[in-house]
């Protein structure tokens, strides 16, 4: 795989930013796009456009079967069972707060508990939090350990007799801990407690497997994964889209309408209420051509030897204090340097058009627990190369100087 | 945009060795001030005598170079004035920050002025304006006693 080749399938690299290439190292904020997805979005709009699944005409079968289509990749991308386990949301975010609300709705009630960690993003943690406030829930946090990783032993001591799910994140956006998804759903399970995972940040990295997984719930979102924005996907077992209240009402999710009463259509119609991102799910099916294109597997060779780069170049770098050090890291390098706020750092970067995350990225409990306000974050894709890393370093290097120059 | 105009020496010394970075004894009015969007903290205390003159003003906090020598550089300019003063110098720094590019109030003295304008580099970097302005909006809430805890975002 030439890497070189591969970012040329990128525009957003063809063009300077304030006047430097671009040292893109903010995705897992979100990853740029290929010119095949903007493309696929252009050419939806301007040729095929119609609404899917509600008209007869010749453009709404063409447009709803392009949809069809997406769900039919993600389901082989992750290895669903069926095709109707597959739900798209406007975000990974809004996948997690659909299990919330419509899970809690049925099985919650005071004092049951949810398991959570520390690592969770607020997308994985405040959806919970309501629950807490409107139905008198608690929330438990299993901790890290010093490498920033949450142990299988940590979830087991957890979980209680009141644990009715528990909700963990696959790869943490800060420490780039991976979780162990399947050890700990197993342990879950022989306890009867279903388990949803956060894949955030794991679906553009790792080859995903749900019958591996074995995990109820998964939450995915597309603009990190070479996707359009406002897209998300919830996988979830079927088992559990049947027993579950939908979460929104309106058009498209029903089955029968009446004034004494309305039934609820067929899954996965069920959770897709109003008109959906259509540009966006057929368009993302372009992202999923793209990384099978290259191979999941390439990717992750790819980005393992480059992370460990990154690590190295950052550790030989006296002053840089990488957070966490996961014995198998994801695609993330978190890290502060003493005296500067990572504020500041990554403004001094975006001069040198280093494009870097400062704050708290989402996790304020984790950044609480490490006693931190606020950190920086370089985060890869398939377009990184090691050269990215060395112009990090040297940007370093001159915050370091301008930071010391009295 | 430009780095050197941002981070001009006094800022970075600001920065590195806030002024008045402690709490007030017995001070009177307070408020707590923070940016959601970063987790940057900050804490104002104020002691105003009986002829509302500030005797004394400090503040506790953390955030990045820009924010603490912002908060540094206004405890050190309000001391001793009048809390109707005060508020003139809030309102005249927030519209440089933000529009214009001066001070027109006739209350510091023309090298408080200049130390002020330090600050002026943020407006080439609209991310950081919401640092520079933290402390100057809890500024204001501690003076009208509002109970709100100054939200940066909803600025
Ligand atoms: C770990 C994690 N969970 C959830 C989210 C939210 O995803 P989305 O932007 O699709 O709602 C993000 C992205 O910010 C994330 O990094």
């Amino acid at each position: 795989m030439n890497i070189q080749n591969i970012k040329k399938e990128f525009p957003i690299f063809k063009n300077k930013v304030q006047n430097n290439d671009l040292v893109y190292l903010d995705s897992a904020n979100s990853s740029q796009k290929p010119l095949v997805v903007v493309d696929r979005i252009y050419d939806f709009y301007t040729k095929e456009f119609s609404n899917v699944g509600r008209s007869v005409h010749y453009l709404a079968v063409a447009a709803t079967n392009l949809y069809e289509n997406t769900r039919i990749s993600v389901q082989k991308y992750i290895n669903a069972k069926e095709k109707e386990e597959i739900v798209f949301t406007k975000g990974a975010t809004e996948a997690i707060n659909l299990v919330a609300s419509s899970f809690g709705q049925k099985y919650l009630k005071e004092g049951d508990e949810v398991l959570i960690s520390e690592l969770e993003h607020h997308s994985n943690y405040v959806p919970w939090h309501y629950l807490r406030k409107s139905k008198g829930i608690k929330i438990e946090f299993a901790e890290i350990n010093k490498n920033g990783e949450i142990s299988l032993e940590e979830v087991e001591k957890k979980i209680t007799s009141k644990t009715k799910i528990i909700a963990l994140t696959h790869l943490s956006n800060v420490t780039g801990a991976i979780l162990p998804i399947k050890q700990i759903t197993e342990f879950a399970h022989s306890k009867g407690i279903p388990v949803l995972v956060d894949g955030c940040q794991s679906a553009p990295h790792m080859k995903l497997d749900m019958q591996e997984l074995g995990c109820d719930f998964y939450a995915i979102s597309c603009h990190k994964m070479y996707g359009p924005t406002g897209l998300g996907i919830l996988y979830a077992k079927k088992k559990w889209l049947e027993e579950l209240p939908p979460y929104q009402g309106g058009g498209g999710m029903i089955g029968e309408v009446k004034k004494s009463g309305i039934t609820y259509g067929d899954l996965p119609n069920k959770y897709e209420a109003g008109t959906m991102a259509t540009a966006q799910v057929i368009a993302f099916n372009e992202s999923i051509k793209f990384i099978n294109e290259i191979g999941i597997k390439n990717i992750e060779n790819h980005e393992e030897e480059l992370i460990r780069y990154g690590e190295e170049v950052l550790r030989k770098n006296n002053s840089v204090k990488l957070i966490g050090s996961p014995k198998k890291r994801g695609a993330v390098l978190s890290f502060t340097i003493d005296g500067i706020h990572p504020h500041d750092i990554a403004t001094i970067l975006d001069e040198d058009g280093v494009a870097i995350r400062a704050g708290h990225h989402c996790c304020q409990i984790l950044h609480d627990k490490l006693d931190l306000t606020a950190s920086a974050r370089a985060s890869i894709g398939v377009y990184n190369t090691k050269d990215d890393f060395d112009k990090l370093n040297s940007s370093i290097n001159k915050c370091k100087k301008i930071f010391n120059s009295k | 945009m430009n780095l050197k105009e941002l981070y001009q020496e006094i800022i970075l010394d600001h920065g590195k060795n806030p002024r008045n970075l402690r709490k007030t004894e017995n001070f009177n009015k307070d408020a707590k001030g923070h940016n959601p969007l970063c987790g940057d903290k900050v804490h104002v205390y104020l002691k105003l005598n009986e002829n509302k003159k500030v005797e004394d003003i400090s503040f506790e906090g953390q955030g990045c170079a820009i924010s603490m020598a912002s908060a540094s550089i206004m405890t050190d300019l309000v001391r001793g004035k009048e809390e109707k003063e005060v508020k003139e110098i809030v309102n005249d720094f927030l519209e440089m920050i933000k529009e214009k590019n001066q001070l027109n109030n006739k209350i510091l003295h023309e090298d408080e002025k200049t130390k002020l304008m330090c600050l002026s580099g943020v407006k080439n970097y609209p991310m950081r304006v919401k640092c520079a302005t933290l402390s100057w909006h809890t500024l204001t809430s501690a003076i009208n006693n509002s109970q709100e805890e100054i939200n940066s975002e909803t600025d």
